[in-house]
């Protein structure tokens, strides 16, 4: 069987405690994982200082090429897994077979992240609007006649990683490039994309001493939180609560995203409904810029109706057909809850489910060893209703009925919002709103994302500080 | 540990099962009997329609009594637990639980003198030299442990010193998001047992528990020196975060040649003493309680009248017979794998110890 061992700046170490990771449909283990305890990162993260030394040695053109290098030997190349080889396409059956999603949308993550690591330099270059790399590895230098100066905020980037969605994994590429450490401990579901990018990375010329791979319970999470001096994280909502004052980590939680219809163009909300569709359904809902709230003034009933129509029929297909759309609930009873939940607000006086108008069955689709849900569009007659601000990891929206003059006060913290409007006095509120994150403009499907833009905050600016420098 | 096997052996288990019936028999009478037992069972044989000191015989028949219920340690009066033959003597009283709302609380005499004695006789000398002295850090306050491990380095001719912990306000912080407190607070420990170790006192032998451990070896570290050179020459530690792995992380980078043994105690059954643990068997650890004072069972997760096979995996199920203290069938947080006895203990054991899966998710562990 294949085994993921813990990875100790780069050393494999065969823990005594494994965990299989097993398939989500036949139940059938697919691989073992070794089980850091946390004593394990505390001890490592004594030696971090290294990871940053070990890749200040190489310039950062260089580790720019390797990088790129990488994005190609991750996408192509047959690449070391436990004992053996992993292929592209094992790779993709593989994380199908632990995580639920389809084969077609573990392809699609794929060339995402292949894409980021291929336009690495032009990504780095916007996000620290121009600056020469070597200057953060330096520390100072001389740009137009100015002394800049920065200091990085910490040797290694902790991450604690999700099972649910691998295009997350875009986030921590830009890190080595930028001459820090990464310190990844993979969701339980998802060893493989941690795992395979490290490998693609050494491979490359990146120096195995940067790299440190701690799968794990939670308390491993919280030891890689605990020691880094900057982290990265995922989680819901209580998570968000719990570090969102904490500077040391970026949290990322629940997206809330939503496409918000100003009473401009609302009477043709017809010529976005493809654009609705796919913010909603790509990538099975699964991601914090899949929209989960859909809100205008007018005619939320035949939107819904209309989102409905399109999103009711589809049904859960195998992993390997190319037409499926829905990922399969891997954790026992998380379906049930969320179909139960919905059910709970669906109480509410004018809350209503559309899609069960147009869905032949129960939202709810058991399978022996999993679960889906089916997609499921609401229509919400006002923003106080329950539903109104709900995101879950699945095809799920709410088209929510709002007066434009309340919407951006009512509609809650929002990852990514796409205003269709051309109104002017909106689409000044929209840019000014504290609220929204990431800010569409126009017919911009939600999960589009432009790579070349901050994610939740400038992970430059979450890695280091300018400060003042000053040499005689 | 080789299981055994054989004639003798047979004699052997065979003969700690009688002495465990005779046991049950004589604390059964001891509890129930109006002149000797404590106020809390007394009552509770009052009502319950059967007289155990006529039907219980041997320690099958405790099923009569179901299972002990911790809810029942809950509150007071704690003066109900004590019994009547023992009221005029001193009474502790500890506690386990208690992070929020009323704690759980059994009293105490002489029994935790008792169990570390007993304990004491399983520590190689080698280790845990006679006369030298002991460092307690962990837990004190509520808890049986200051007194248990202070009284354990008496009974080998030493002077305990003791560094407290307070878990509950550990969990607290855990919850509460405060890390940064949570690691003061850990310093702040730390810093104390530093002083004791670099102040003469020829402390040799150490109680911590694992994650203070890996602190302490930690900061040695830190400040170029390490366990061995600081003294140490044994160590005890326990809890269910005391598993293989951890134990071979430990003996392979923190400890150098200092002696570690594994340990499973609580306030409610006294110390459980490990066998060897080691690379020749994989680190694994079976604990085996001081029986006839302490029973282990392993059950059936959903069917507690059903002990699991040899190997299988169960839930705990403890059972506490002493003049102090009665605990019938009571179902513990824990799992394991049952244990054969051995060449060592005559009786069950168990292995793989680890918080009971069905409540895992809402225990914290391993905070201190």
């Amino acid at each position: 069987m294949i085994h993921f061992p813990v990875l100790r700046w780069g050393e494999a170490y065969k823990s005594l405690e494994v965990e299989k990771v097993v398939h989500f449909a036949t139940g059938e283990p697919v691989a073992e994982v070794s089980q850091a305890n946390p004593g394990l990162v505390a001890r490592d993260m004594r030696r971090a200082e290294r990871a940053r030394q070990v890749l200040r040695e190489i310039p950062s053109g260089e580790l720019l090429v390797r990088i790129q290098k990488a994005g190609s030997l991750f996408s192509s190349a047959e690449l070391p897994l436990g004992e053996g080889t992993q292929t592209p396409e094992e790779f993709v059956r593989q994380q199908s077979a632990t995580t639920g999603l389809p084969e077609h949308m573990c392809r699609m993550n794929m060339a995402k992240l292949r894409y980021v690591l291929d336009e690495i330099g032009n990504i780095l270059s916007s996000l620290t609007r121009g600056l020469n790399l070597d200057l953060l590895g330096r520390g100072y230098g001389e740009e137009d006649g100015l002394m800049r100066s920065y200091q990085a905020n910490t040797p290694v980037l902790g991450m604690v990683l999700p099972s649910n969605s691998p295009g997350v994994h875009s986030l921590w590429l830009p890190v080595i490039p930028l001459q820090i450490g990464l310190v990844l401990k993979p969701g339980p579901q998802e060893p493989w994309t941690p795992w395979r990018m490290a490998q693609a990375f050494i491979q490359a010329g990146i120096p195995k001493q940067a790299i440190a791979l701690y799968p794990g319970g939670g308390e491993v999470g919280a030891a890689v939180v605990g020691h880094c001096p900057r982290s990265l994280i995922f989680g819901g909502t209580p998570t968000v609560e719990l570090y969102k004052a904490n500077p040391a980590v970026q949290v990322h939680g629940p997206g809330f995203t939503k496409i918000l219809i100003g009473d401009d163009q609302v009477d043709d909300w017809e010529d976005v409904l493809d654009l609705m569709v796919d913010s909603v359904l790509v990538n099975s809902g699964r991601s914090c810029i899949n929209c989960s709230g859909i809100w205008a003034s007018r005619h939320t009933e035949e939107i819904a109706e209309a989102l409905a129509r399109r999103l009711g029929p589809i049904e859960p297909l195998p992993p390997q057909d190319d037409r499926a759309a829905l990922a399969a609930f891997t954790v026992p009873g998380q379906a049930e809850a969320i179909s139960n939940d919905i059910d709970a607000g669906l109480q509410q006086e004018g809350v209503e489910e559309v899609t069960r108008r147009f869905r032949e069955g129960e939202r709810l689709v058991r399978k022996q060893r999993c679960d889906y849900l089916r997609p499921t569009v609401v229509h919400c007659r006002s923003p106080e209703a329950g539903l109104a601000g709900k995101e879950y990891m699945y095809p799920f929206v709410s088209v929510v009925r709002c007066p434009q003059a309340k919407m951006i006060d009512s509609i809650g913290p929002t990852l990514v919002a796409t205003g269709i409007t051309r109104d002017e006095s909106f689409r000044r509120a929209l840019v000014d709103a504290r609220n929204i994150d990431r800010l569409n403009l126009g017919p911009v499907p939600t999960i589009r994302l432009n790579w070349h833009q901050p994610h939740e905050g400038n992970i430059v600016d979450f890695l280091f500080r300018a400060r003042a420098f000053q040499m005689a | 540990m080789s299981t055994a096997t054989g004639e003798s052996n047979r004699e052997r288990f065979e003969e700690a099962r009688k002495r465990l019936d005779a046991h049950v028999e004589e604390m059964v009478q001891w509890h129930f009997d109006p002149a000797t037992g404590c106020p809390f069972w007394l009552e509770w044989a009052a009502s319950a329609g059967w007289d155990p000191r006529r039907e219980v015989r041997s320690f099958a028949d405790l099923d009569r009594f179901g299972h002990f219920q911790d809810e029942w340690l809950r509150g007071g009066p704690v003066r109900r637990w004590v019994p009547k033959a023992l009221a005029d003597r001193p009474v502790y009283v500890f506690e386990t639980g208690g992070t929020t709302g009323i704690p759980k609380s059994r009293i105490n005499i002489e029994d935790f003198r008792i169990d570390y004695e007993l304990f004491s006789e399983t520590l190689p000398d080698e280790y845990f030299p006679r006369g030298s002295n002991w460092l307690m850090l962990g837990p004190s306050g509520p808890r049986r442990l200051r007194l248990a491990v202070e009284h354990l380095a008496h009974y080998r001719g030493g002077i305990c010193f003791c560094v407290d912990l307070d878990p509950r306000w550990v969990i607290k912080l855990i919850r509460k998001g405060w890390m940064d407190h949570l690691k003061a607070y850990q310093d702040h420990v730390i810093d104390q047992a530093m002083n004791l170790l670099g102040a003469g006192h020829d402390i040799q032998c150490l109680f911590t528990t694992p994650k203070l451990l890996e602190a302490l070896a930690n900061r040695l570290e830190d400040e170029n020196s390490s366990l061995e050179q600081s003294g140490i020459k044994g160590i005890f530690s326990g809890g269910t975060e005391f598993t293989p792995q951890w134990h071979r992380f430990a003996r392979e980078e923190l400890l150098g040649s200092v002696y570690l043994t594994p340990t499973y105690g609580n306030t409610l059954m006294g110390l459980a003493a490990s066998g060897p643990s080691g690379p020749e068997n994989g680190y694994k650890i079976s604990y085996y309680p001081p029986q006839p004072r302490a029973v282990i069972q392993l059950v059936d997760f959903d069917d507690s009248s059903r002990l699991v096979d040899y190997g299988g995996t169960g839930r705990v199920m403890l059972t506490t017979l002493t003049r102090e203290f009665f605990l019938p069938r009571f179902l513990e947080r824990d799992e394991g794998e049952r244990e054969p006895p051995c060449e060592a203990w005559s009786w069950d054991g168990v292995s793989g110890l680890r918080p009971y899966s069905r409540f895992a998710t809402a225990t914290t562990v391993g905070v201190y």
